[in-house]
């Protein structure tokens, strides 16, 4: 059972040493992603940039994690070279119970590896390796080869890597873990490459004890019960997230060609069923899941005669849509084909596949052409993706190596701002309405998961600034409390407060419990404070013209309520730092 | 008598609830490790899961080398285990010729009693009580 303080591993990649820190805290921040708030300010450096080796990388996990269904996910926080601010990314595979039964809270990483290297972390190991081997290798085959290095407790380790991408330093760049999972957003794989740390082996080799009496394995089975025997989790083991893709068209809220329309009849060929019928080889699951919503899909290549090799990839709604229709690509096997080379190569799939579809725009346009991408690029054309997705990731040209700082950045030299698909960062796959674009722009991660406003804006047609700013605010702090615990979101049907409390109580923290509504608020406010000290503004986000020609079920968007609601937003989330200011002076 | 198999372990999602309820409910841990069933990759999440756990040998090996009779053998193959026995000596570990028994760092071995109660824990139906007559399981 995870203890009233946190165990926190500190390792100098400098010298490769590491010590067992003992930090208070745990009434105040609870875990995940308080924790990493918590870390960052004892052991981030605000004023340098995000490559000072004295920034650190960390990884951080929940009192229930490992101890309950769906606690199965962790949170890395970094400072980010896409913003150049404090933030997080969130993964599941095996990592989060790795760390627990390694016996540790958190794992903060300072300081840069003089070589190419990889960390071996373990209840009773502590190792940094030279693997100037592994230099320049996609995350697939430094995958095979660390699996190689380091022999033994397979099926009880995560194995976390960057690829060429996160080498280079690319804003998209992301940190692969168990092949199937990503710290995805936000340039995770750029702040491990800035420590030429190209792998982290964490081998869970220990155990926790069993909470004291009855109430856990009782409590377990009830939610165990709940979330495989009802139908609440069934549409993330069925179809998967890929659902969305036919619900979101139907309500033209799928973005096309680069967000040029909302809605396609293409549809039909690069639906969740068709991906499900036609290309879907089996399902896997995070360690300590047993929803298993990881969707993984087949291609196979012919070579010559009758020679085949296949490959598997891993799908789910976003991938498709920011490789899929976002460039006009209705294959489910092209699909899947450059999904695949996105993550050999170590970026995004979201970004990069939002990225390249700005560019086939601004090619379309002429303000880029074969002198920048090296291939021609033309929406539908798969192949052609494939390629520049490599190109992308391993900084092929010079425009390749400025797109991957951020689409904006390229749009700067190029022209083409206004038709640039970003929010905050490359956007999500929901163009459902005025409410998401302004909390993507703004929200703490960019991330569509950050509060519900996907969903605000298929329930609502009215256009009460008040009332959805207001949504957005209450809905964050529950959020901040399980990502804290460490809980996959889609499980916070089943994690209500109540639940969490019943939880907590069961394993030994009924301090917790009793607070949990503060204490998500508390969160909620150190996060942002942290984020504010490495230069958060929300002046410093607009939103690009795009966004205010789309049409939705609603109709055309209300460029006056966007504005409004964006400014509230950014009002309210100034308060929030001011009383997070106070809070934790 | 009754024994633990995993006819369907080709749908295995790699949960490791499973060996998370053996450890939990009857070596009152909680480890994906120190259970009498546990899920590795085999050969890379690409290529599926397995599973090691006691496949019931009669007579088993662990029990010829055990010097202190913790491990006795079971009617119908495998073993039974007396804990209070057992002086952490790890010789049944590498005796049995399927990785089917796990230690920790202080020298506890984890074993499979038959008991079930992993089966109703697997969400993809991998797992099944069969009685050891029945079994194409090794003998």
């Amino acid at each position: 059972m995870s203890g009233k303080e946190f165990r926190v591993m500190v390792v100098d990649l400098a010298c490769g040493k590491g010590r067992l820190e003992v930090i208070p805290g745990r009434d105040l921040v609870i875990g995940g992603s308080g924790l990493a708030a918590l870390l960052y300010r004892q052991y981030g450096k605000p004023e340098l940039s995000w490559d000072d080796p004295q920034q650190p990388l960390i990884f951080a996990i929940g009192p229930l994690t490992g101890l309950f269904p769906l606690m199965s996910k962790t949170v890395c926080s970094f400072k980010s070279n896409y913003h150049g601010e404090y933030t997080e990314s969130h993964a599941g595979g095996r990592s989060a119970l790795a760390l627990a039964f390694a016996g540790l809270d958190a794992l903060v990483l300072v300081g840069r590896a003089p070589r190419l290297s990889s960390l071996l972390v373990a209840s009773r190991s502590l190792e940094l390796r030279e693997v100037s081997f592994l230099k320049g290798l996609d995350c697939d085959a430094a995958g095979k080869l660390l699996r190689t290095t380091y022999p033994g407790g397979s099926g009880h380790r995560s194995i976390l890597r960057i690829g060429p991408a996160g080498e280079l330093g690319s804003a998209m760049a992301a940190i692969t873990v168990d092949t199937y999972r990503h710290f995805g957003r936000m340039g995770g794989g750029a702040a491990m490459g800035a420590k030429n740390l190209k792998a982290i082996v964490i081998h869970g080799d220990g155990a926790l004890d069993l909470p004291e009496g009855k109430a856990y394995a009782r409590l377990f089975q009830e939610l165990y019960g709940k979330v495989t025997s009802t139908e609440m989790m069934r549409k993330y083991h069925n179809l998967g997230t890929a659902a969305n893709l036919q619900a979101l068209n139907d309500i033209s809220s799928l973005p096309w060609n680069n967000l040029q329309r909302t809605s396609d009849a293409a549809i039909a060929t690069v639906s969740g069923e068709r991906f499900a019928d036609a290309a879907l080889l089996r399902n896997g699951a995070c360690g300590g899941c047993p929803v298993g919503c990881i969707h993984i899909g087949f291609f196979r290549e012919k070579m010559a005669d009758n020679r085949y090799h296949f490959h598997q990839v891993a799908y789910d709604y976003e991938p498709i849509f920011a490789v899929g229709t976002m460039l006009g690509v209705t294959d489910v096997f092209d699909v899947l084909r450059i999904i695949e080379a996105v993550e050999k190569v170590g970026l995004d799939v979201m970004s990069a596949g939002v990225a390249l579809a700005w560019a086939t725009e601004a090619t379309e346009r002429g303000l880029i052409g074969d002198r920048e991408t090296l291939t021609p690029l033309r929406f539908g054309d798969a192949a052609a993706y494939r390629q520049a997705a490599w190109q992308l990731g391993s900084g092929a040209s010079p425009f390749y190596r400025l797109l991957g700082q951020g689409t904006l950045r390229a749009a700067a030299q190029y022209g083409g701002g206004e038709f640039a698909c970003v929010l905050g960062q490359e956007m999500a796959g929901y163009a459902t309405g005025e409410l998401f674009f302004a909390a993507q722009t703004l929200g703490f991660r960019h991330s569509h998961l950050d509060t519900g406003a996907y969903g605000y804006d298929q329930k609502n047609s009215q256009r009460d600034v008040g009332k959805a700013v207001d949504f957005l605010i209450d809905d964050e702090p529950g959020r901040a409390l399980l990502t804290s615990m460490v809980a996959c979101l889609f499980a916070r049907a089943v994690y209500d407060n109540e639940t969490l409390s019943r939880c907590l109580e069961a394993v030994g923290h009924s301090e917790l419990a009793a607070t949990l509504s503060e204490s998500g608020e508390r969160i909620r406010r150190l996060r942002w404070l942290v984020r504010a000290s490495t230069g958060f503004a929300p002046e410093n986000f607009s939103i690009p013209k795009r966004f205010y020609k789309v049409a939705t079920w609603k109709g055309a968007i209300d460029a006056a309520y966007l504005d409004a609601i964006k400014d509230e937003y950014g009002r309210r989330i100034v308060a929030l730092i001011a009383a997070g200011a106070n809070e934790w002076r | 008598m009754k024994q633990l198999s995993t006819p369907r372990l080709d749908q295995c999602i790699g949960c490791h609830s499973c060996a998370l309820a053996c450890a939990r409910l009857v070596h009152k841990k909680v480890s994906w490790h120190c259970a009498g069933i546990r899920i590795r990759s085999a050969g890379g999440l690409s290529t599926g899961f397995a599973a090691s756990r006691c496949l019931c040998c009669d007579p088993p090996p662990c029990a010829a080398v055990c010097p202190t009779g913790a491990l006795t053998p079971r009617r119908g193959g495998g073993v039974v285990v007396r804990k209070g026995s057992c002086i952490r000596c790890g010789a049944c570990v590498p005796a049995c010729p399927v990785d089917g028994i796990a230690t920790d760092h202080v020298g506890d071995i984890y074993i499979c009693i038959h008991c079930g109660r992993c089966v109703p824990f697997c969400p993809q139906n991998c797992l099944e009580m069969v009685d050891s007559d029945a079994t194409g399981e090794v003998r």
